[in-house]
């Protein structure tokens, strides 16, 4: 019931999955199993004048049933919500409204978007200066509510009933794993014995597409959505954003087990390390994603050759691809385990990432099925990995993945998810 | 597992007052403190400014203070102050980093142009409309000086602090949630030297939209947060406060001076207020379990009605504590107010002081041996921090 180091076991009982293959742990991850490709054109809003027009994905079944487009704040709590409610109903913790631990919410920066400034501007005779689009906002309670940072956070944890207050953070593209690692430290410390870790991501809007294509970072494949996110491969050329939401339900092995749930999984080792060298860029030498690696490894109390397979940060970017090649080689050498990216089928769902794939690479063990990368058609001579390439496969006692996520700002995070103990 | 004891041995301090400890205790200490305002900027809301600063002192490249604006170069600058009064130059590559942060600067001048050229445009037109002026207009760096996360890169690039990152978001609970975290893993044997705290860059009207949609904000002529009535309300305040925390066996090891000890950090959310949240503060006043004679209060009262009214209702609980509310002189900074509060509470004890009056409400006198900061966010969340001398 104790790791290594004398901490309470971490295990994982209940998990919940939203992305653009499926509203469901289940269904997401068969079709992830299966290859399938959930990027498509973007037809949330006009995308005219754009270089990038193809993401990844989630709409609200009232969106889907023609109504509005909401904002990203109010996407990522309903796909949040989603998460949490599936994970708890396979966890069976706590009564409705009443769980016994706190929220870790790993979440985007949101703020007021276009159609709310239209709309404030239209109000004060079309003018959209700042001082007359605040007068008219005075007052307004949803713009305030809804776009605070602490907004989505604070009803989420009214409505799940989380104790404490409920953490928000931010570590770009490690985001998800970030909020992992919260929750099992705050087990490991003993503050509680139960703790939701969350991941979710609503951000394919105008605004936000034009940003990260400014910044070079994601692809223009338009032409054919489902081939252009290509990890590892030669010809890839950038990310494609995603959205999704992952929750797990954790607490402490000897409370699971006391109370009789299935342990699905054990989060063995967390490890961060931060890059001071560059804002979107890592250090060539590899050492802060390196780093990052090896803390998880040495924190679960494992060794490299521990490692069955490894869950990519694998956004397909020529950079970070690069970058992960020159990591895998120097933790594990000349012969690598397996590793394989979840973003080539889901895009780069940025601050859920960590938290689906962690949650991916538990039904990975489960299964005992390693997810592919898809669209490997010409393999890139300078990546000398197994990348699963196109077709999962099948294995056998695969018991420890490292999950890596590695995030602009240089701040990385990694995790090692185990088999149950006994399992 | 024996929880270690944590101290605070650097602070970093940047108000309208002007930056250093030095000069917060000699403004502050003395009676007759006034704030430092601009009333005409943001008019009808009145704001503390941010005052000169002499960036090149702690963000030497050139390069690195384009890559930022103001919120993240205050950030960067008050983190540097702290590194530089905790004399741990040298210990960067180890030190663990929790920023709290809102949310960088948008280019006013691209939104008010857009806003005003499309607001009546038919949503058909104008989403193409939208996607080519956004696509020319907006400069790439600008989004990196707008990422919640990059005050913790850039803290990581201009002053090497790379033992780990993360940027909690949500308000004035972030800010009180990273100092229990950082102290809480220092404690439990994670590291020997963190670095936490807060940048609000209090002159942007993107933030004056934000919380004055919210009717948080303090509108007219400058007033106390006590004499601010029933509409109540924020007056923003310039600020960048971090502390350095490490354990006290790492700082007597190094031979830092340590300027008081973190006893205790606790937090909440009660979802409701007035009366929950002043309920759940006083809970957490128990549960820091400190004795209330020679207790002093260092206020994060922010002025906005419902969370005074709580705030006054645990505050009249504590007995005969000398209440400071220390935003009647510095303003309100939403996640830099409490990492402030908790330095000028560091600061306090260890020149064996406390500060006279700072608002008409404030009472108590009297010799201080532990300092109480506390933090009612403005719309959501109770904290609260004890501070007592180094034995």
């Amino acid at each position: 019931m104790k790791d290594h180091l004398g901490r309470p076991l971490v295990a994982v009982t209940g998990i919940g999955i939203v992305t653009p293959l499926g509203w469901g742990r289940e269904e997401s991850w068969a079709a992830l199993k299966a290859g399938t490709s959930g990027i498509s054109r973007i037809r949330r809003f006009p995308v005219d004048k754009l270089r990038t027009t193809i993401a990844g994905t989630v709409e609200l079944p009232e969106e889907a049933a023609g109504g509005p487009v909401v904002s990203a704040a109010a996407r990522v709590e309903r796909m949040a919500e989603a998460a949490v409610t599936e994970a708890l109903a396979q966890a069976k913790l706590g009564d409705d409204g009443a769980f016994p631990g706190p929220l870790m919410l790993g979440m985007p920066p949101v703020e007021m978007e276009w159609p709310q400034r239209f709309e404030l501007a239209r109000q004060a005779n079309g003018s959209g200066a700042y001082p007359a689009i605040t007068e008219r906002a005075l007052g307004r309670r949803d713009i305030y509510e809804t776009f605070l940072f602490g907004g989505v956070g604070e009803r989420l944890a009214a409505r799940f009933g989380t104790t404490g207050a409920p953490i928000a953070l931010t570590t770009a593209c490690a985001t998800g794993a970030s909020a992992i690692q919260m929750a099992v430290e705050a087990i490991q410390r003993g503050e509680s014995d139960a703790a939701i870790a969350l991941g979710t991501d609503g951000s394919v809007q105008p605004e936000a597409v034009i940003r990260f294509s400014l910044l070079s970072a994601l692809t223009a494949r338009n032409a054919d959505p489902e081939k252009a996110s290509r990890p590892f491969e030669k010809a890839r050329d950038g990310f494609v954003m995603s959205e999704g939401a992952a929750a797990l339900i954790l607490e402490s092995l000897e409370h699971a087990t006391a109370r009789g749930a299935e342990v699905l999984g054990i989060i063995a080792g967390c490890g961060e390390r931060a890059d001071s060298f560059h804002r979107t860029r890592s250090n060539p030498d590899g050492s802060a994603i390196i780093g990052a690696m090896r803390n998880a490894i040495a924190d679960a109390g494992l060794s490299p050759e521990d490692i069955g397979y490894v869950n990519a940060h694998g956004t397909s970017t020529p950079e970070n691809d690069k970058m992960e090649t020159l990591g895998m080689r120097a933790v594990f050498g000349e012969a690598p385990p397996p590793i394989s990216s979840n973003k080539s089928m889901i895009g780069h769902t940025l601050s859920a990432a960590g938290a689906l794939e962690a949650a991916f690479s538990l039904l990975t063990i489960r299964d005992q099925v390693l997810p592919p990368t898809i669209n490997h058609d010409e393999p890139d001579p300078t990546i000398a990995l197994d990348v699963v390439p196109n077709v999962a496969r099948p294995v056998e006692g695969l018991r420890h993945v490292l999950s890596n996520s590695f995030g602009f700002g240089g701040q990385n995070v990694c995790l090692v998810v185990s088999a149950a103990p006994g399992a | 597992m024996k929880k270690q004891d944590v101290v605070i041995t650097g602070i970093g301090l940047v108000s309208s007052l002007g930056e250093g400890a030095d000069l917060h205790w000699e403004t502050l200490s003395r009676p007759g403190a006034k704030p430092v305002l601009d009333e005409a900027g943001f008019a009808p809301f009145p704001v503390h400014p941010l005052p000169a600063l002499s960036l090149d002192k702690q963000i030497p490249k050139k390069g690195d203070q384009r890559q930022m604006e103001p919120w993240q170069r205050l950030g960067t600058y008050a983190a540097g102050l702290a590194i530089d009064q905790a004399g741990a130059r040298d210990l960067v590559s180890d030190m663990h980093l929790i920023v709290a942060a809102g949310g960088g600067e948008r280019d006013v001048a691209v939104d008010e142009a857009v806003a005003t050229a499309f607001c009546t445009t038919p949503p058909d037109e104008a989403g193409p409309l939208l996607n080519e002026k956004l696509g020319t207009e907006l400069r790439p760096t600008l989004f990196l000086a707008q990422l919640s996360n990059l005050l913790a890169g850039n803290i990581s690039i201009v002053h090497g602090v790379t033992g780990s990152s993360r940027t909690f978001m949500g308000e004035e609970s972030a800010a009180a949630d990273a100092v229990r975290i950082a102290a809480a893993r220092l404690a439990e044997g994670r590291g020997g030297i963190a670095l936490v705290g807060g940048a609000y860059a209090s002159q942007r009207w993107d933030l004056e939209l934000l919380y004055g949609s919210g009717g948080a904000l303090w509108r007219g002529a400058f007033a106390p947060v006590s004499a601010r009535g029933e509409a109540g309300g924020f007056v923003g305040g310039a600020l960048g406060a971090f502390l350095v925390l490490e354990t006290a066996e790492h700082a007597a090891q190094r031979g830092a001076t340590a300027l008081a000890k973190l006893s205790g950090v606790a937090t909440d959310t009660a979802h409701m207020r007035p009366d929950a949240s002043a309920a759940a503060a006083a809970a957490l006043w128990q549960k820091l379990g400190a004795p209330s004679d020679s207790l002093g209060v260092l206020s994060g009262m922010t002025g906005v009605a419902e969370a005074r009214a709580a705030e006054d209702a645990f505050l009249a609980g504590l007995g005969a504590a000398a209440v400071r509310r220390t935003g009647s002189l510095i303003g309100h900074g939403i996640e830099a107010t409490f990492p402030a509060n908790v330095a000028l509470g560091a600061l306090a004890l260890s020149r064996g002081g406390f500060y006279p009056a700072m608002d008409p409400a404030d009472t108590g006198e009297g010799a201080v041996d532990r300092i109480l900061v506390t933090g009612f966010g403005q719309w959501r969340g109770e904290a609260l921090a004890l501070l007592e001398r180094v034995a």
